[in-house]
């Protein structure tokens, strides 16, 4: 029997519904690898359905690259730290930007050949290949300023948005030109613009909104996809793109109602950056009347605590300190104490990645609480524990309305019978916000390596405590 | 002969409802698996490797834009496996508490 492009059609169907259900999966951790199973499944019947097509014939490159890249993505898989996910994710995204880029050219130049050309498929091709540029050099941004190969810190210059506007609109005018003409010319100038954009447009943002770039390129790369689809008239790339798409605007939008930002204020008013002083944290914290406690005094309060919440943040992740919390959480545990996590939509890099890093130190997911279920036990816990997180907990985002992060929902740590925090240094937070939780009575700053001293913690509860 | 519908217009009735689709599903997604989920839609994305294949498969098509297109196959696949296989590795992480 033959295979037609009906039969196609089906297992394309197929292979949809699969990655609905796939994605469906992870609305409970419980579900989830079946999820990821569902999608695997779908991605198989989609490739054998496309490679039984008409079209393809020759099989030696694309076994090559099929082959070549299932060797390079295992074993950068395999490989990778779950502190580096944030960087892994962007560098991915930028492969599908590119991808798309190059099947849209691709795509132009086989049907030229063919002469197969219209301005519809032209218009589709424009569309395809400057969200691809865009999605391309953004990620590859993103991943810079993640790497830290470059500066977090957003690059703003006089005229920047003006500049953005003009390159967009000349852009749109080349791709007009291109789907009128069929010029080859208009067509690498339009590639090349876009990528341009890519860089302009994520270069103003600063590093403390890397969640949002992360959700928002996640989101292009889908409709980069999706346009792809539009492009080769494919019914399963449009609706994988669409899903993706509207997957990385719900996103952004979750991170930025969590940081109480517009889209348009993440995009165009980048503010955070690496900077501060990390001038002698101790002899800081006296002259602004901050309380600074040893390793002891906490370990003194939390092992007859009743309950006690640890609030990561970046970071924890920054000192690897996730496995020693683990041990603190089991020592407490074993003495009685109630352990929980208390989560903020934005700590860390990207969505959701303080939960990774904590199941990968085995710390189980019932045990972790988001801040909407974790904020009314605050007033009745002993002692809060704050681990490299600092914004998320401070209370000026409820006191202090001049303060650039004033409305943005947080962590009530600061109800808590005691509040310790685990600081490096004096440096505010990514937003360079002064923390109003330093000043009050009942919080105490512990000096140091957040891995270490949590090590500290653990080896006085190990030998007895007091 | 009844007149025929632009296939441009169909694809874009298609793109819309997965909208709804996609809207629907992803709001049900818990917040804890948020990073799983970016790695999951990276990984199902890579879904232009087919439009990849297309490209790469044709002879008719010329060596060079064959080899255009086994770039993009080797970025494409690059993400499905990546993709998948890192999103599996951190769903094993998640575990409940042992009783």
């Amino acid at each position: 029997m033959e295979f037609t492009v009906n039969h196609q059609a089906l297992a394309y169907l197929v292979a949809a519904i699969l990655f609905i259900l796939g994605l469906k999966g992870l609305t409970h951790p419980a579900s989830a690898r079946r999820g990821n199973v569902y999608a695997m499944l779908g991605m198989m019947i989609a490739i054998v359905a496309t490679l039984l097509a008409r079209e393809v014939q020759s099989y030696g490159f694309i076994i090559a690259g099929i082959g070549g890249g299932a060797i390079i993505g295992a074993i950068v898989a395999l490989r990778i730290q779950m502190t580096a996910m944030p960087q892994l994710v962007a560098a991915l995204h930028s492969f599908v930007g590119l991808a798309a880029v190059l099947v849209g050219i691709g795509t132009f130049l086989h049907h030229q050949t063919l002469g197969l050309l219209n301005a519809v498929l032209m218009g589709e091709i424009s569309a395809g290949v400057v969200i691809g540029a865009i999605t391309f050099t953004g990620s590859i941004i993103a991943f810079g300023k993640l790497q830290g190969l470059l500066s977090g810190a957003p690059v703003k210059f006089a005229g920047q948005h003006l500049l953005n506007a003009v390159i967009a609109i000349v852009t749109i005018a080349l791709a007009v030109h291109f789907a009128m003409t069929g010029s080859l010319l208009s067509l690498a100038l339009m590639t090349l613009l876009a990528l341009i954009i890519g860089v302009t447009l994520i270069i103003p943002i600063g590093g403390a909104d890397m969640p949002v770039i992360i959700s928002m390129l996640n989101s292009y790369s889908g409709w980069a996809a999706a346009a792809t689809g539009f492009t080769l008239h494919n019914n399963l790339l449009i609706i994988v793109g669409a899903i993706v798409g509207c997957s990385g605007a719900i996103l952004s939008f979750i991170m930025c109602k969590a940081m109480n930002r517009s889209i348009i204020n993440v995009v165009f008013g980048g503010f955070g950056s690496d900077g501060g002083t990390g001038d002698s944290a101790g002899a800081q914290a006296a002259e602004k009347g901050i309380k600074s406690a040893a390793v002891e005094d906490a370990v003194y309060w939390m092992e007859d605590a009743g309950r006690v919440i640890i609030v990561p943040g970046y970071g924890m992740a920054v000192s690897q300190a996730q496995h020693a919390l683990k041990e603190l959480s089991e020592l407490l545990g074993a003495r009685g104490v109630e352990v929980k996590f208390a989560i903020h939509p934005v700590a860390g890099r990207m969505p959701g990645h303080m939960n990774v890093l904590l199941a990968e130190a085995d710390i189980p997911y019932d045990q972790v609480l988001e801040m909407d279920e974790i904020n009314p036990e605050f007033p009745s816990t002993d002692v809060v524990l704050v681990v490299g997180a600092n914004d998320v907990v401070n209370p000026a985002a409820k006191e202090d309305k001049t303060s650039p992060i004033y409305g943005m929902p947080i962590l009530e740590a600061g109800r808590a019978r005691q509040v310790y925090f685990l600081k490096r240094s004096m440096r505010p937070g990514y937003s360079g916000v002064d923390n109003l939780l330093f000043y009050q009575d009942n919080t105490y700053l512990v000096f140091g390596d957040a891995k270490d001293t949590i090590e500290g913690m653990n080896t006085a509860l190990k030998g007895g405590g007091h | 002969m009844p007149e025929a519908l632009d296939p441009s217009l169909i694809a874009l009735y298609v793109f819309v409802l997965a909208c709804f689709i996609g809207y629907w599903v992803i709001w049900g997604v818990t917040p804890s698996l948020h990073t799983p989920l970016v790695a999951l839609t990276n990984a199902i994305s890579g879904i232009v490797l087919i439009g990849a294949l297309l490209v790469a498969g044709d002879p008719q098509a010329g060596l060079l834009v064959q080899f255009i297109g086994f770039i993009a196959v080797l970025l494409a696949s690059i993400n499905v496996f990546g993709g998948f296989l890192v999103t599996h590795r951190m769903l094993s992480m998640f575990k409940k508490k042992k009783k």
